[in-house]
């Protein structure tokens, strides 16, 4: 029924890393062709129609290996120079699943769907797999060669250059000091599309010096955020939204909530979650804060843009409520703002005292990028470079548009690329150099505020990649360095003595080195030059572009993931593409509806895209997503989207004013898994405000749900041993998708692609389904996580013919995939609808070296079978096999994790036995919010929702 | 003579022309023994070709997986199963006319009967395709779905599921009419071989005639064989599509979830039968030039039975809206708004149109009498009681519970050319069976004229 | 004239007829018959690679199981031990015997012996030793005496069916912890009681739902 069931140990060694078919020369095609005749000789004297099967154990045994039980290993994955502490499971050495670390400030057991989703990125065939050199393929050794050759003749270096992405690795910053110390006239530039530096420019001006704030959402009562999506793309930490969500979390009506105020052009995640949220374009922001800031008394009142302007009332109840939780209160401004924005937050923030409180600033070594990048590409073009090493990246794509990155690196007379794909930047590049992805090799990184992480690898670079600490190390003369060395060295250096190996052993089990953050520093906002720069912002006028990163393939980088591309943007619910996403009015205003093709002009540049209107959307204003229209980077992301980096210059590169923008007659076909928006009056997701829950605490139950549901056979009684549910909690679900990553990698969900999407075909098992209430041009959106519901009288199983799916004796609504024929019934009868069909064989181009991503405690599904959630039974298995082995009957509370609950930022989903009294499900489904969907059916799910509250402020409400 | 012209007017003859039994045996088995006319041969031709598209196109399928076909998430169900509930109820007239209309001692029935079972077997078998190869994994459905014991798993069907209903009903409706359908042939086999001129045609038609020599015994035997299947078959009429119709009763779908669907399912069942019967008897009827025993008593009476029938399924098309409105479930209410004026309101007035409107014309004699007319009127009706099914499975699974998994539905070419094929596999079967067997009951006809010419005085 | 048929005709009609369906019938019971599982699975016996006798090592010598299928305790895998552990012992027994040619070149070169899979379960079947073990099922129960086979064969169907009747009734294959390796274990009562008591003592029930076993 399934494929090789791929945890089975039957697999050669030399299997485990398939070479690509061009190396398969004719000795080792002999050999195979030997092999098979072997076996089958072997089956021909074994009279026996069963084909013979190898078993191949290690001839020598592994340390603490037991085939068959995963290890979990404790490594960091970096992304835009942030690390996140991670918990890896390898099954027989595999990496197969990605689990936040519990014991990482930024992570406590949470993962985005990044992290998610990068396991398949290290198996990914596409990757970089051998040096090349000038287009033929090369190797190590002659590219040591030619690096001993060419940088021992290098002097000072001053026509040497180094292009990386942002430095977060303590050891690859020691290392680079090194080589600086070889090449003091050499440069090193960072460089990372998704830049802070706006903000590290707004900390400048507002303290005079580099410092980064740290936010405790945790402390905050009222919250501003100032077009920042501080709970997803912005976010840079799984962190802030564990804080944030912890405040939304209410156990009765006699709690309380932060209260989150947004203004932003496009709607994000965070704008989802928000109580008020006023759509402005991101270029009317800075006047928004200046008259926040005179609203406040920061600045004289007097000319007040704002001043006849409905949003006016807005504004000063904003203003009213920030004052009044003063100290309690944060105002967040987001990257895409400029210098003075985030300079006004800060000066906003120290007025209100929330600095040292809500807000705390540690020291950063960021600096500017773009602008360095900029002096690159000039020094470049004008043939001042002769060596460029570029460590990572890909800036040939993502460098904004005006520097022509790509045409003047050809003036450059050596580029040498590291990188993980031989990408857009390594095929201009001489040489190409395979990269380690971060779940193949030694490494370092620090977290948002400074803390450091080992990263140690789980499996031995697949393809010979080395990391950046290698081929910095080998080009500044030190040859075979390997990375463990270095990065073990750096850190035994600082504990000296006996213990330093205890500690290094420790570190790298807890994933975490103690006492590793920046200090903290307490800094004072200079009013005046704060002041003068808000002062000097003016509105820009006309239409305004501007971009933002994509929340599945970030700024490119994830384009040839397949998970991540085919995961529904978290608003729009596109898959497979980026769009220019338009306010209704807007679209109405150039007359083009969805997947027409509009064609944005702005400053000189020239780009086409298919339109998708965003409700909710501020007028007069274009979002695109990055990351999108690669062109080498794969099979899976090659055509996905349209390339936006070409509307982005150095001079804005987050917001452009005064674009134009004409219709073609094209239209462009776009994939989205929700075609329906509205929830048509149906009590789906149930939501309140705090003051209506107040006084009507059982406001989530409609009175006559639960009478009047009468069964004609006597209901099987489920209260003996566990009995396993779900409360899932839509106030603190942000709509993110690293459930739908974990769950998709937990259970072996292939991916489709975008023609099946348009037929509605996709397979996750878990679904975000977005609906949007109120005005079209303003609405509130809600966000509803939906699984299988486990239902304890399930429509599905009384209809299918084979008894594929029956209900277990804990309450699970099982699947048997192997006895199931696929007449499709029980999917037409869920009214859920969670039920996932292969319609065709979704597995048929999985590589080799893709099925190690597999989970083995998960049978593949074939084609014709139908599939849906379990509450990850394998792991309730698992547990419950230790606890009767460990002679625990009842086990614990907390110790089964499904995979979506355990990856989730928000707590949002709680899993357990709901006849055990003290669980946490059973607290949850006794909440007065607690509520079925559905009800009426008498399917009575297992899973359950806690209603949904806003805290809007009694003054507009 | 006046009060026989006036017998004649209120009950013109069934058969005209006052045949005798030889000009009867003449007419009838010449057709099986002369030559085809050339548009016969043309036919098989073309139906020949679309039985071969079904062929080619079921195995493209069973190779790559149900995706061929436009089926998608919310909608697991579309022409598949639109075509077994389709070819099912073609099936009904058949039987219904043979053996309803026989125990109600309906005479005309007769010279249509034969014909009638036909096309009901030759329906089943196409209906039979599709819930087989609906199924994501036919190779196993073929004998998962049967009860047959299985020592390695030790498990049964789950007998809850209207599916199994379905796998019993079927085939069991199979089984009974093939038998009614060839007992009833037996002495025609016998005329037929007796006229055989080949020692092979006289051998096979000898053992397919089993040995039937007309005896006085042999007669009572078959008469009385011929009445218990007809009993037999009587209740499996109402039961099959009774049973088919449960596959939607029994589910929680709004718009399925409905006790209205036995009643209609089978008049309508009868509706489209009949339709079909009307469609290619008039053209047997042109082409063989039967105008004597198949006489326009006999198309007026089918028309009428399809304006009765046509008014029940517009009745019942009445009362799902009303009751939708009445209990108040706002699901419930939503999907029949959604039927008429949602996505899919185009097959929903294809559908009033062709099942309510249209068969109305029969009210007027003239239409119910003139050929023309009611060979256009059945055809738009099985086109109409298609798309009946069409907009009951589809549109009731397009938007059901959650908006969020709503979805729309989209025929790929292999789902056209399946339901072609199908279409060409049922008329090839036909064409076989009026190039090799007496479409026409030469046993009862010559019965009738007996019966007729004993109130007209003179025998024949 | 002649006619067509004799007067027998009609007989042999009836003859043939039923002999036909007889045949059919006949054939389909027989193969039935013929490829139940507890024939077309056990019985299973091919040659390994290395001839090794668990009859000397298991029985003669009395290894315990759990010497080389050292993780039956730990994991769903009871694994084949890897070239070590032969050479723990054949570094010095028969260190120089042909027969062990195999496993030395294995041991020096690494790379592993192709031992034969026997007891093979379909991929979607999650069978774990931990649990059964715990239990107290004994591997005689699915693996026959293997300390008596000089070349192991499966002797049990390891069919769905099989499984099911002793997740239904466990009791006569449970027995104390301690024993479960002791193949040669003869209960001095009825195992069944004994089954019941520890049933009773340890909390045990097997599961029959589909996920107990498909996931």
């Amino acid at each position: 029924m399934s494929e090789r069931n791929p945890c089975n140990p039957v697999s050669l060694p030399g299997d485990e890393f398939p070479e690509g078919a061009s190396v398969l020369d004719a000795t080792s095609r002999r050999t195979l062709l030997k092999l098979m005749g072997a076996s089958l000789g072997l089956a021909g004297l074994t009279a026996c129609s069963r084909p013979v099967e190898n078993i191949l154990p290690a001839a020598k045994g592994v340390e603490d290996q037991i085939p068959g039980n995963p290890l979990f290993y404790a490594t960091a994955m970096s992304l835009g120079g942030v690390a996140t502490g991670l918990l890896v499971e390898a099954h027989d050495g595999r990496p197969t699943k990605i689990e936040g670390n519990p014991d990482h400030p930024f992570s406590r057991g949470a993962a985005s769907a990044f992290h998610q989703a990068s396991v398949l990125g290290l198996y990914d065939p596409d990757r970089s797999r051998e040096v090349m050199h000038e287009g033929q393929p090369s190797a190590w050794d002659e590219f040591a060669a030619f690096a001993k050759g060419h940088f021992s003749a290098m002097a000072a270096g001053e026509r040497l250059r180094f292009l990386s992405q942002t430095v977060n690795s303590p050891s690859l910053e020691a290392v680079r000091a090194q080589a600086l110390n070889r090449f003091p006239q050499a440069k090193w530039i960072e460089y990372e599309p998704i830049s802070e530096d706006e903000a590290l420019a707004g900390a400048e001006l507002a303290f005079g010096r580099a410092v980064r704030p740290i936010y405790h959402f945790d402390k905050a009562d009222a919250i501003l955020s100032l077009d920042s999506d501080f709970l997803a793309l912005d976010s840079q930490t799984v962190g802030y939204t564990k804080d944030f969500a912890a405040r939304r979390r209410v156990a009765s009506e006699k709690d309380t909530m932060n209260r989150l105020y947004i203004v932003e052009s496009q709607f994000s995640v965070t704008g989802a979650m928000a109580d008020h949220r006023l759509r402005m374009r991101s270029g009317d922001v800075p006047e928004f804060v200046a008259d926040l800031a005179r609203e406040l008394g920061l600045l004289p009142a007097g000319l007040n843009v704002l001043n006849n302007d409905p949003r006016r009332r807005w504004l000063a109840a904003l203003a009213r409520d920030l004052k009044k939780n003063a100290g309690r209160s944060l105002v967040v401004a987001g990257p895409r703002q400029p210098a003075a924005v985030h300079a006004a937050a800060h000066w906003i923030n120290q007025a209100l005292g929330n600095a040292g409180k809500t807000v705390t600033y540690v020291e950063t070594p960021r600096r500017p990028q773009i602008a360095a990048l900029k002096e690159l590409a000039a020094e470049m073009a004008a043939g001042r470079v002769e060596t460029l090493v570029i460590l990572g990246g890909n800036p040939a794509y993502d460098a904004p548009a005006d520097l022509e990155f790509s045409r003047f690196v050809k003036k450059v007379a050596v580029t040498i690329h590291l990188g993980v794909e031989r990408n857009e930047t390594g095929v201009l590049a001489k040489w190409h150099l395979p990269e380690a992805h971060y779940l193949e090799c030694w490494g370092d990184a620090r977290a948002l505020d400074g803390t450091a992480s080992i990263q140690q690898p789980l499996i031995q670079p697949l393809y010979g990649g080395r990391t950046a600490v290698e081929t910095l190390a080998l080009i500044s003369g030190h040859k075979d360095q390997r990375a463990y060395d270095i990065v073990r060295n750096c850190w035994l250096a600082q504990w000296p003595g006996a213990h330093g190996e205890k500690t290094w052993r420790k570190c790298l089990h807890d994933g975490v080195i103690p006492l590793t953050a920046s200090p903290r520093v307490e800094a004072a906002p200079d009013a005046k030059r704060i002041a003068a720069a808000l002062a000097a912002r003016r509105t820009a006028t006309g239409i305004e572009v501007n971009f933002y990163p994509s929340a599945s393939t970030w700024d490119g980088r994830f384009a040839n993931n397949g998970w991540l591309q085919e995961a529904p943007d978290p608003m729009t619910k596109l898959t497979w593409d980026n769009a220019a996403l338009l306010s209704p009015a807007t679209a109405r205003q150039f007359g083009v509806a969805n997947g027409e093709v509009i064609s944005i002009a702005a400053g000189g540049r020239e780009i086409e895209m298919p339109v998708w209107i965003q409700p909710g959307h501020a007028d007069q204003s274009i979002s695109l997503a990055l990351g999108y229209g690669r062109t080498a980077c794969g099979h899976v992301g090659h055509g996905a989207g349209h390339d936006t980096y070409a509307l982005r210059t150095s001079a804005a590169p987050h917001v452009v004013a005064g674009a134009s923008v004409t219709r073609t007659d094209r239209t462009y076909k776009l994939a989205t898994t929700q075609e329906h928006h509205s929830m048509e009056g149906r009590p789906l997701v149930r939501e309140a405000s705090l003051d209506t829950y107040r006084k009507q605490p059982a406001f989530a139950h409609k009175p006559d749900e639960k009478t009047n549901l009468f069964q004609l056979f006597p209901r099987f009684s489920y209260d003996q041993g566990n009995q396993w549910g779900m409360a899932i909690d839509l106030n603190a679900c942000i709509g993110c998708n690293a459930c739908v990553l974990a769950c998709q990698a937990e259970n072996n969900i292939p991916i489709v692609g975008k023609e099946q999407v348009m037929r509605g075909r996709e397979m996750h098992w878990i679904r975000l389904d977005r609906y949007y209430g109120g005005p079209e041009e303003d609405p509130r959106a809600v966000t509803q996580p939906v699984a299988c519901q486990q239902c304890e009288n399930a429509p599905c199983e009384s209809v299918c013919p084979v008894a594929a799916t029956n209900h277990s004796p804990e309450g699970l609504n099982d699947m048997a995939y192997n006895r199931c024929v696929g007449t499709r019934y029980c999917a037409n009868n869920c009214p859920y609808k969670v039920r996932r069909f292969n319609f065709l064989d979704y597995h048929k181009d999985v590589q080799e070296v893709e099925k190690m991503a597999f989970n083995p405690d998960v049978t593949v599904r074939m084609r014709g079978v139908m599939e849906k959630c379990t509450y990850c039974v394998q792991r309730i298995q698992e547990k419950k096999i230790q606890a009767q082995a460990e002679g625990r009957r009842a086990l614990r509370d907390g110790k089964i994790l499904t995979a979506c609950q355990q990856t989730c930022p928000a707590d949002a989903i709680v899993f357990g036995n709901i006849n055990d009294p003290q669980s946490r499900v059973t607290q949850l489904k006794k909440q007065n919010r607690d509520y079925t969907i559905l009800t009426e059916l008498n399917t009575r799910p297992r899973t359950s929702y806690l209603a949904k509250l806003r805290n809007p402020n009694p003054e507009l409400a | 003579m006046a009060d026989l012209a006036i017998a004649q007017e209120l009950n013109p003859a069934l058969v005209l022309g006052k045949p005798g039994y030889a000009d009867v045996t003449r007419k009838v088995a010449g057709i099986v023994e002369g030559r085809m006319p050339r548009v016969w041969y043309i036919a098989i031709a073309c139906t020949g070709t679309l039985t071969l598209a079904l062929a080619a196109m079921l195995a493209y399928l069973v190779t790559t997986g149900i995706g061929v076909w436009g089926n998608n998430s919310p909608v697991g169900w579309a022409w598949d199963i639109t075509n077994f509930v389709f070819w099912i109820g073609i099936g009904h007239a058949g039987t219904l006319i043979s053996a309803i209309l026989f125990l109600f001692r309906q005479r005309w029935r007769t010279s249509i009967n034969r014909f009638a079972e036909a096309m009901t077997l030759f329906a089943v078998a196409c209906a039979g395709i599709f819930p087989l190869f609906h199924t994501g994994r036919p190779w196993r459905a073929v004998y998962w779905l049967f009860p047959v014991p299985n020592p390695a798993l030790h498990i049964w069907q789950n007998f809850r599921s209207p599916l199994i209903w379905d796998v019993f009903a079927v085939s069991t409706y199979a089984t009974v009419s093939a038998l009614f359908w060839y007992t009833g042939l037996v002495p025609d086999l016998a005329t037929l071989r007796d006229r055989a001129k080949t020692r092979g045609r006289k051998i096979v038609l000898g053992l397919l005639s089993l040995g039937w020599r007309g005896s006085a015994r042999h007669w009572r035997h078959y008469e009385l064989a011929y009445l218990l299947l007809a009993g037999l078959s009587t209740p499996l009429v109402l039961s099959v599509h009774t049973i088919v119709s449960f596959d939607f009763a029994v589910s929680v779908i709004p718009g399925w979830h409905t006790t209205i669907f036995p009643p209609y399912f089978v008049a309508g069942a009868i509706f489209s039968g009949f339709a079909m019967v009307v469609t290619l008897m008039v053209i047997a009827r042109q082409v063989f030039n039967l105008k004597q025993f198949v006489t326009m008593k006999h198309l007026e009476n089918m028309n009428k039975v399809m304006l009765a029938t046509g008014l029940i399924v517009g009745f019942a098309y009445a009362t799902e809206f009303f009751i939708a409105w009445y209990s108040g479930n706002r699901y419930e209410r939503f999907v029949f708004l959604n039927r008429a004026f949602g996505p899919y309101w185009w097959a929903y007035w294809t559908m009033v149109c062709c099942n309510v409107f249209i068969p109305q014309l029969f009210w007027l004699k003239r239409v119910r009498t003139s050929v023309p007319a009611m060979f256009v009127i059945s055809i738009l009706i099985n086109v109409g009681m298609w798309f009946e099914r069409f907009v009951i499975i589809v549109t009731s699974l397009s938007r059901d519970y959650l908006p969020s998994s709503w979805g729309y539905f989209r025929p790929t070419p292999v789902d056209m050319l399946t339901l072609a094929g199908s279409f060409g596999l049922f008329l090839t079967l036909f064409l076989l069976f009026v190039r090799f067997l007496p479409m026409i009951s030469m046993t009862e006809v010559k019965g009738m004229i007996a019966a007729d010419s004993a109130h007209s005085g003179d025998r024949p | 004239m002649k006619p067509l048929f004799s007067k027998s005709a009609d007989k042999h009609l009836r003859i043939v007829v039923s002999a036909i369906l007889l045949t059919v019938a006949a054939a389909i019971t027989l193969s039935a018959y013929l490829f139940r599982p507890e024939r077309a699975d056990t019985g299973y016996q091919p040659a390994q690679p290395v001839p090794y006798s668990h009859k000397l090592h298991a029985g003669n010598l009395g290894l315990d199981c759990r010497y080389c299928h050292s993780t039956i305790e730990q994991s769903a895998y009871a694994a084949i031990p890897p070239t070590e552990t032969c050479m723990n012992c054949h570094t010095r027994v028969k260190a120089e015997s042909p027969q062990l040619q195999l496993v030395r070149e294995s041991y020096a070169t690494g790379r592993p012996i192709p031992w034969v899979h026997i007891h093979k379960l379909p991929d979607y079947v999650y069978f774990n030793h931990r649990a059964h073990l715990d239990a107290g099922v004994s591997c005689v129960t699915c693996h026959g005496r293997v300390d008596q086979m000089a070349e192991v064969r499966q002797v049990k169907p390891l069919s769905m069916a099989w499984c099911l009747e002793c997740h239904r009734n466990p009791a006569p294959e449970i027995r104390p912890r301690e024993l479960i390796t002791k193949l040669d274990w003869v209960p001095d009562r009825d195992p069944a009681e004994i089954g019941r008591e520890l049933i009773a003592k340890n909390h045990i029930h097997p599961p029959t739902n589909c996920s107990g076993c498909h996931r």
